[in-house]
């Protein structure tokens, strides 16, 4: 069976936000719930319909599958399946699994008696992906704007977009996003090697304490944030890193049309220079 | 009043701060150099982590580290000065498009050339890199006088191996200081972009890939396990060490949310693994990534459509022809 050795007394009637306990009971590991279902449903419903559109490309490989959103001309309307109607429906799909899933983390949150952090921050990651597929097509009146579902094909749209703004890196928003990403793997590094230094010492030392590892970041650094404090800002640094991906992407095009070095023409300008 | 008290119980801030007797820290053996013996208290940082700033160590690896970084963030800046004219206020102004440009291509490896004509950008990488270097032997140090592992500075090695591979090895692969990376805001920033386009698009760099895996999956790890934790903070979650030697409830509940989730969970001990590895891959594979460009690939794309897994469209535009592909093109 499928259960660690102390998990049958977690194994408890409850919790579900809606659906009582018709879908309260679990599949192997996995906890099912109502949101269980409809996730299922759009994952399978979704990918199926991409099996069908790489079946109209002509391809299998893996790398180069392409579902193209519709083209500029059908705006925000409905387009043919093989000109993007897929790719609208499988983008429904994908918002509705996301947020399924999403929902039934706080099932199982509130099985477990746990804080609601690891969905809200779920969620942080869906806004992103609805900045980019919904909020900033609708804004630029069409849903070609938004990115193909594929592994290559949607580097090239990063390209492509990134390009259209001549160097998207003065973006300050992307600054602040790809900061705050390369922050979040730097402090990442920091902690699962400090937690990992305390519990294998070098050879014959008994494990170490959290006053070790208290007293190795103030020798090294000054200061110590500590046991709690550095999960608070690994989440605030990673959930950082996806708010200021969904801002950088929205305001380019609905806010600022040109490039973006020369965006910054107006702090050159400023009447304080002169 | 439900949602109020739901709010309430996230554990987002420390509501209460007591302040004991300062921490001066775990003792280490005398040397020439000792701990300061002093600490401060700063009641903001008191509100997300410890309230406590100090002791700080400084030892001869640190005095080192910080005399050479002083010595290139000096060069850096007063190039930058004297690349407009001395004014401060277009120094301010200007700032994020000034740079310190490596040597010009002429100079190839030569390390003894003009000061103007990449001298000065050499002596910065030189003391730049001691810097490193020196700061890196204190994390070790630093970590054995208290008996921990290195895990640490094995991280931070990592990233010197792609600064190295920027900075230094790739010039040298390529035979010419011109290839490495000004400094600069806005300067660097060019620099990426161009390095990009002249090697026919870095996005099909299979190691540049990897790089970005490995940084979004670090972004999304620390996500999910600082999630977890805060959520089981109620359970003492947050006293890691302790649950790895001896599992609680909040270990078990942690456990059990990801099985449930997702079928899988690492365990207390397990998580710090998968989050140092995905770290440190990200400038490994980045480093390998950034060497094999220009020395072996010179153009991704067309290794890429050549492997076969550059996807093709409809074609939109009248076709054009690739200068780069032109007979006698280069």
């Amino acid at each position: 069976m499928a259960m660690l050795s102390f998990e049958r007394k977690y194994r408890v009637r409850g919790g579900t936000l809606i659906g009582g306990d018709l879908f309260d009971f679990w599949v192997g590991p996995f906890f099912v719930g109502i949101f269980g279902v409809t996730a299922a449903f759009f994952s399978f419903l979704g990918t199926v319909l991409i099996f069908y559109g790489a079946s109209l490309q002509g391809t299998f490989n893996p790398w180069t599958i392409n579902i193209a959103p519709p083209d500029l001309k059908y705006g925000l309307g409905l387009a043919p399946l093989a000109e993007g109607g897929l790719w609208q429906i499988i983008t429904i799909c994908a918002i509705g699994a996301f947020v399924s899933w999403m929902l039934r983390e706080v099932e199982i949150c509130r099985k477990l008696g746990m804080g609601y952090h690891v969905p809200f921050a779920f969620g942080v990651a869906i806004f992103a992906y609805v900045t980019l597929v919904v909020i900033r097509p609708v804004l630029l009146g069409a849903w070609g704007h938004g990115f193909p579902y594929g592994i290559f094909s949607h580097l090239d749209w990063v390209s492509n977009v990134g390009y259209q703004y001549l160097n998207f890196m003065y973006n300050p928003a992307h600054m602040i996003a790809v900061t705050f990403f390369f922050t979040t793997t730097l402090a990442l590094s920091l902690h699962g090697a400090l937690v990992l230094s305390a519990t294998n010492p070098k050879d014959g030392e008994p494990v170490k304490t959290p006053e070790h590892e208290n007293a190795y970041f103030r020798d090294f650094i000054g200061y110590s944030v500590g046991t709690i404090g550095i999960h608070r800002l690994g989440l605030f640094l990673a959930l950082s890193a996806g708010f200021w991906s969904a801002i950088c992407i929205v305001i380019s095009g609905p806010f600022w049309t040109q490039g973006w070095p020369r965006w910054w023409s107006w702090w050159l300008d400023l009447p304080i220079w002169s | 009043m439900g949602l109020l008290t739901t709010i309430d119980y996230q554990n987002i801030f420390t509501r209460v701060q007591v302040r004991g007797p300062d921490d001066l820290g775990v003792p280490i053996a005398k040397g020439i150099y000792e701990r300061g013996t002093k600490a401060s208290h700063n009641y903001w940082f008191g509100k997300i982590g410890d309230a406590q700033v100090g002791p700080f160590y400084l030892g001869v690896w640190g005095l080192l580290s910080i005399a050479c970084g002083i010595i290139a963030f000096e060069i850096i800046g007063l190039n930058m000065l004297a690349s407009v004219n001395w004014d401060p206020v277009q120094f301010i102004r200007q700032l994020f498009w000034l740079g310190l440009e490596p040597p010009l291509a002429k100079h190839g490896l030569n390390p003894f050339i003009p000061l103007n004509e990449g001298g000065w950008f050499l002596m910065t990488g030189l003391f730049f890199t001691l810097s490193v270097l020196f700061w890196w032997a204190r994390t070790y140090t630093r970590a054995r006088a208290l008996g921990m592992g290195t895990h640490v500075p094995w991280a931070f090695a990592a990233a010197i191996w792609l600064m190295l591979v920027l900075g230094f090895i790739r010039p040298v692969a390529m035979g010419c200081w011109c290839e490495a990376v000004p400094y600069g805001i806005f300067p660097h920033l060019d620099w990426v972009q161009a390095f990009s386009i002249r090697y026919g698009n870095l996005h099909y760099n299979p190691f540049h890939a990897f790089s970005i895996v490995f940084l979004y999956g670090s972004v999304l790890l620390f996500a999910m396990h600082a999630g977890t934790i805060l959520a089981v903070t109620r359970y003492g979650g947050e006293r890691e060490i302790e649950q790895i030697v001896d599992r609680g409830t909040a270990s078990e509940r942690a456990a059990l949310f990801w099985r449930w989730t997702m079928g899988f969970n690492a365990s207390m001990e397990s998580i710090h693994r998968w989050a140092w590895w995905f770290a440190v891959l990200t400038p490994i594979t980045g480093g390998i990534g950034i060497l094999l460009t220009g020395t072996v690939v010179d153009n991704w794309y067309l290794w890429a459509q050549h492997y076969g897994f550059a996807p093709s469209y409809p074609p939109v535009n009248p076709p054009v022809v690739d200068p780069a592909l032109l007979p006698g093109a280069r």
